[in-house]
């Protein structure tokens, strides 16, 4: 029995510097070939930092396409989901209410034209992208805020969708709106 | 055809493709014969000197059990350590605390026998230490743990086997070197280039376009995800699992660690066949596993595609599906068949709300962990599965009128009395502790407020869904239960370690019970187990045994809150 733990005490530390160690830093050397070196890849503007490609983050004013609602704010040290059942009455009112503010912000949109994911709170509370759909209905509202033609706005927004060969189309919302300001100078 | 659809079904047809193959391997390299991996051999018996271990030393099966739960001892011991503790080891850039001692406990029990129900956040809930030193590592040597248990069970079951089974060490120390390193260091390395960060670097500070400040957490998370995803373990680097942007970037990642959910279970079914030499007993297995598994996936990709009716009624578009809880890189299609492949094996990670997927997506993710042998966790998924063959070789054998046997080794009394505690152990600690926790918010609704975020039906399903996960050590969540009081920690706790152990030890003493025995010949009397037809009888075992003791709760739950949606 003795002699039980006494090899069960030496293989896991056999293991803890196979798995723990030689394993983490093979992959450690990789990512420094990776792009953002494993740090995760970061958006400059201007030559300041202003988010990661790949972390979502909140813009809800007018003139930028704004993102999914975040059960998480955004907080991108603190994901996390709604976690609201389908059948929830307060949930559904909440739809209802973001939905009720999202025709007011964007006035001549039909209901039938707002694609749900702009009233449902993603998985990670930090999603970075829209559908294409997600970030046309908003071109009129971005171009009468910006001062901009609308049909130059719709123009970088499809320019913009990243499409996917077996996935959905996409729209990353960060990139979308460095090249907006880009656009507008 | 829709190309989402066309996409996963790219994703689970090539896993299929690539399981084939490794299940050779892995019956290759547990036989011990000639392999292509064996120049690792040198490697390997370092190791063996290092650990102290004497690889030509053959175990019965009870030294095997012995071996396995001591030093599964000693890594609850080193789990509990780092967790109460790594608020002051060292790697901890970002200054997070010390667990409390009843979350530690769960923690450390979830991730010692291969679950991840995590009562914690890892952003804010972890050390870089202890994500490595103590997550990681449980990840690699819990699956392992039960692949080795699995090859007792092969061994046992194979022509001329008697008392020696093979060295419990040396089946753990290949399952690592041969099988999960490799596996987990090429899911790492494409999700790694694909943006997954692998940094010691604390969580950066961001002033956003908007001007808001926030910081973006970061750490060494591809290493985790790789094995998370093969290992059939699912512990999430982020709290939000493969759901967060920076542990599922794009959708080749996606695919990538959602193929890694089923790979290893169906090679290991394959495996079993090849490793007695009788592959058409692993495609029978397969087959089984694969019928009971699509059973669940295709309605639940239909439903997810279809939206949540509430939000039709809204008049929006939603021909993307119902996106409440999902990502947009992911989509609905791609979140269903991740939501089904890691119920029905016990991984645990998730790709979206379990939460929010509409109530009969929800129920056959618990159907997934109620029946828990279609492809099952690493290893102990084939044991769950091979209890269920016992039984039903037996009620066949009664059927037909003849002796119930299995591979030539008759199935008597003792063997079934322990298959059958380990068949109806499962529903009990579900359905009791739902019952318990049931009955203690009903008694006092003010009290537990807080452990519900959602009324009526389906705030029952959050409680049946815990206990369903930590049962079948699964780790997946209703995540909106309040999770992280000492109740659920200790409750759930318990129920993790009785279905962990007593689910290994019951089919490794039926298999050594077996192995004594004497070896009957094959005759045209002898039942055929290999058959479609013996095939057809497992299912219906499976189905009549596990899925049905979970009908009254699930009519609690997901049907009526189904029923209720659907009408309106």
């Amino acid at each position: 029995m003795k002699s039980q733990f006494l090899t069960a005490l030496r293989l896991t530390l056999t293991m803890l510097v196979l798995c723990c160690g030689i394993y983490p830093a093979i992959v450690w050397a990789a990512a420094q070939l990776a792009p953002g070196h494993g740090e995760g890849v970061q958006v400059t503007q201007n030559g300041r930092l202003v988010g990661f490609a790949n972390v979502g983050q909140r813009f809800d004013k007018p003139e930028y396409f704004n993102s999914r609602p975040s059960a998480a704010s955004y907080h991108a040290d603190g994901s996390s989901g709604s976690n609201k059942g389908p059948s929830n009455p307060d949930y559904l009112k909440e739809v209802q209410a973001r939905l009720d503010t999202f025709l007011l912000k964007n006035p001549g949109v039909q209901r039938a034209d707002v694609p749900a994911e702009l009233v449902t709170a993603s998985g990670s509370g930090l999603d970075p992208d829209l559908s294409p759909q997600g970030a046309l209905v908003q071109v009129p509202r971005v171009a009468k805020a910006r001062g901009l033609a609308p049909e130059k706005v719709q123009a970088l927004v499809q320019q913009q969708v990243v499409p996917s060969l077996l996935g959905p189309n996409k729209v990353n919302v960060l990139a979308l709106n460095v090249a907006l300001d880009a656009l507008a100078k | 055809m829709n190309k989402e659809l066309l996409g996963i079904l790219v994703i689970f047809l090539t896993t299929v493709l690539l399981a084939v193959p490794l299940g050779r391997y892995l019956a290759t390299i547990y036989r011990g014969d000639k392999s292509w991996s064996d120049f690792l051999l040198p490697f390997e018996r370092l190791l063996y000197r290092l650990g102290g271990v004497r690889p030509e030393r053959e175990m019965t099966w009870q030294q095997h059990l012995l071996a396995l739960l001591a030093i599964n001892l000693v890594w609850f011991g080193w789990a509990m350590f780092v967790l109460c503790t790594q608020g002051s080891l060292p790697l901890n850039p970002d200054h997070n605390p010390s667990m409390t001692p009843d979350q530690a406990f769960n923690t450390a029990i979830s991730f010692l026998v291969n679950c991840n129900l995590q009562h914690y956040s890892g952003e804010s809930g972890l050390t870089y230490f202890s994500q490595v030193f103590c997550i990681m590592f449980l990840q690699f040597v819990t699956a392992a743990t039960g692949m080795a248990a699995c090859v007792v069970v092969f061994n046992a079951l194979r022509e001329g086997a008697v008392d020696k089974l093979g060295n419990f060490y040396v089946y753990f120390v290949r399952s690592i070197t041969r099988v999960l390193v490799p596996l987990s260091l090429l899911v790492a390395l494409v999700i790694v280039f694909q943006g997954t960060p692998m940094t010691w670097q604390a969580k950066a500070p961001v002033v956003t376009m908007q001007g808001d400040s926030t910081f973006v957490s970061r750490g060494p998370a591809a290493a985790m995800i790789g094995i998370k995803q093969i290992g059939t373990n699912g512990g999430g680097y982020y709290g939000v699992n493969s759901a967060h942007p920076l542990e599922n970037p794009t959708f080749l990642s996606n695919a990538v660690e959602n193929g890694a959910i089923v790979l290893i279970p169906i090679a290991m079914a394959l495996a079993f066949g090849y490793y007695l030499r009788r592959p058409k007993l692993g495609w029978m297995v397969f087959g089984v596993m694969t019928a009971g598994y699509l059973l669940l996936q295709l309605p639940t990709v239909y439903l997810e595609m279809h939206g949540n009716p509430a939000i039709t009624h809204l008049g929006i578009d939603q021909s993307l599906g119902s996106l409440e809880g999902k990502e947009m890189r992911l989509g609905a299609p791609a979140s269903a068949l991740w939501a089904i492949q890691t119920t029905v094996t016990s991984n645990g990670s998730v790709n979206a709300m379990h939460d929010s997927l509409t109530p009969l997506s929800g129920m056959n993710a618990m159907l997934g962990m109620m029946t828990n042998a279609f492809y099952g966790g690493v290893g102990v998924g084939f044991l769950n599965f091979f209890v269920f063959i016992i039984v039903a070789v037996f009620i066949s054998g009664l059927m037909v009128g003849r002796t119930p046997e299995f591979l030539g080794k008759k199935i008597e009394a003792r063997e079934m009395k322990i298959a059958i505690l380990i068949a109806l152990l499962h529903p009990l600690l579900i359905l009791a502790g739902t019952a318990l926790s049931a009955h203690l918010y009903v008694g006092n609704p003010t009290e537990y407020a807080g452990w519900l975020a959602n009324p009526g039906y389906h705030g029952f399903s959050e409680m049946l869904y815990e206990y369903t996960s930590a049962a079948a050590n699964n780790g997946s969540g209703f995540e909106g239960l309040g999770d992280n009081t000492p109740w659920w920690n200790i409750s759930t706790g318990v129920v993790l370690l009785l279905s962990r152990y007593l689910p290994i030890i019951g089919p490794v003493a039926i298999a050594g019970l077996l192995a004594r025995k004497k070896y009957i010949p094959e005759s045209a009397g002898t039942l055929r187990t290999d058959t479609g037809t013996f095939g057809v009888m497992v299912f219906f075992v499976i189905w009549i045994i596990a899925a049905l003791a979970f009908f009254p709760a699930l009519a609690l739950g997901p049907l009526a809150e189904h029923f209720t949606l659907y009408a309106k």
